[in-house]
């Protein structure tokens, strides 16, 4: 049974405070997610600068930078993702633990940035994984960085347990495998996840 | 009923049982209840630095490192032992003397055969 905010509000004044297992969950999961421990380029020293003293990720739960992917529920993309590297950031993906979620950080991650006409930088990295998160600048100052785990902390809080728009550890028919794009002898293969990202349309 | 004398033992033993077992099992529960897993190929496979990993995971050291095992024994255990010798010399007894010598000299021997083998020659 859903208690009325105003409720809630009441009832919290006099000293009983109520919650749903949804909410209780939800406050859990957000409250600890951890980052991996991995950087790609410039946006790497502002992700640093975030854990630090002065911008103190802590506060959010994140501090706990995780060397390997399968402690860690959080990626941030933190630069340019070169061809190169972009097989790996997708099996880096794979192998973290469910439920996972994805910053893309800077303009290089979500778009290939200053280098969106080179031949060796894909041109954002939600063409392979689902993105949580993205966020502009080059690179974007870690209030930037908070800002975005703030909004990822406000997406997990709004996401129910069950039914349509659950989280995707709790769907047995969501995919837990992002196919590894492959070097090709021009790009990479496939040169997109047709199931995460689709062309976008210019409207003009 | 007979008092069996191991009955107060058995029942220490079965409450250590569950001591153990029970957070065990109430993690499990835990871990399939609210977070259930998503295992994957790439998932299960045995390395996390993104790249795909070369051969097995085993990996066998070759037989030929016994040399410096034993080159490790008459150097470094030597010294131990030694050490306290030395400090208790002057009270030692005469037996006690001999069966220093004795394993000073099986060590010797080792060193002798190193020698011999050529193993002591910096390649």
């Amino acid at each position: 049974m859903a208690v009325d905010e105003q409720l809630k509000i009441e009832m919290g004044k006099q000293g009983v405070f109520v919650t749903t297992l949804q909410e209780l969950y939800n406050w859990g999961r957000r409250s600890s997610i951890w980052p991996m421990q991995f950087g790609l380029a410039c946006c790497a020293i502002e992700m640093i600068a975030t854990t630090m003293a002065r911008y103190d990720l802590a506060r959010f739960g994140a501090e706990v930078f995780r060397p390997s992917p399968r402690q860690a529920d959080m990626m941030i993309i933190s630069g340019t993702v070169t061809k190169k590297m972009a097989p790996q950031v997708v099996r880096l993906y794979n192998q973290m633990a469910e439920p996972r979620y994805v910053i893309a950080m800077g303009a290089c991650a979500i778009s290939g940035g200053p280098f969106k006409q080179g031949y060796n930088v894909l041109k954002g990295i939600d063409r392979y994984i689902p993105v949580d998160v993205h966020i502009p600048g080059c690179p974007p100052r870690p209030e930037a960085l908070l800002e975005a785990f703030m909004a990822l902390q406000k997406k997990i809080d709004a996401q129910p347990l069950t039914g349509e728009g659950r989280p995707r550890h709790l769907d047995a028919e969501a995919p837990g495998e992002f196919p590894v794009p492959e070097q090709g002898a021009h790009d990479l293969e496939p040169a997109a996840n047709k199931s995460v990202w689709t062309v976008p349309v210019v409207i003009r | 009923m007979a008092f069996n004398p191991y009955f107060s033992l058995a029942v220490l033993f079965v409450v250590a049982l569950c001591f153990g077992l029970t957070p065990l099992a109430l993690a499990w529960l835990w871990s399939r209840v609210f977070s259930p897993q998503k295992p994957n190929a790439i998932k299960n496979a045995i390395y996390e630095c993104g790249l795909v990993s070369k051969g097995d995971a085993w990996v066998q050291f070759r037989s030929s490192y016994y040399v410096y095992a034993i080159m490790f024994l008459i150097f470094d255990v030597e010294a131990v032992f030694l050490l306290p010798f030395a400090v208790a010399f002057l009270g030692l007894g005469v037996a006690a003397c001999v069966s220093m010598l004795v394993f000073v000299l099986l060590l010797v021997e080792g060193l002798v055969w190193a020698w011999a083998k050529g193993v002591l020659t910096w390649a």
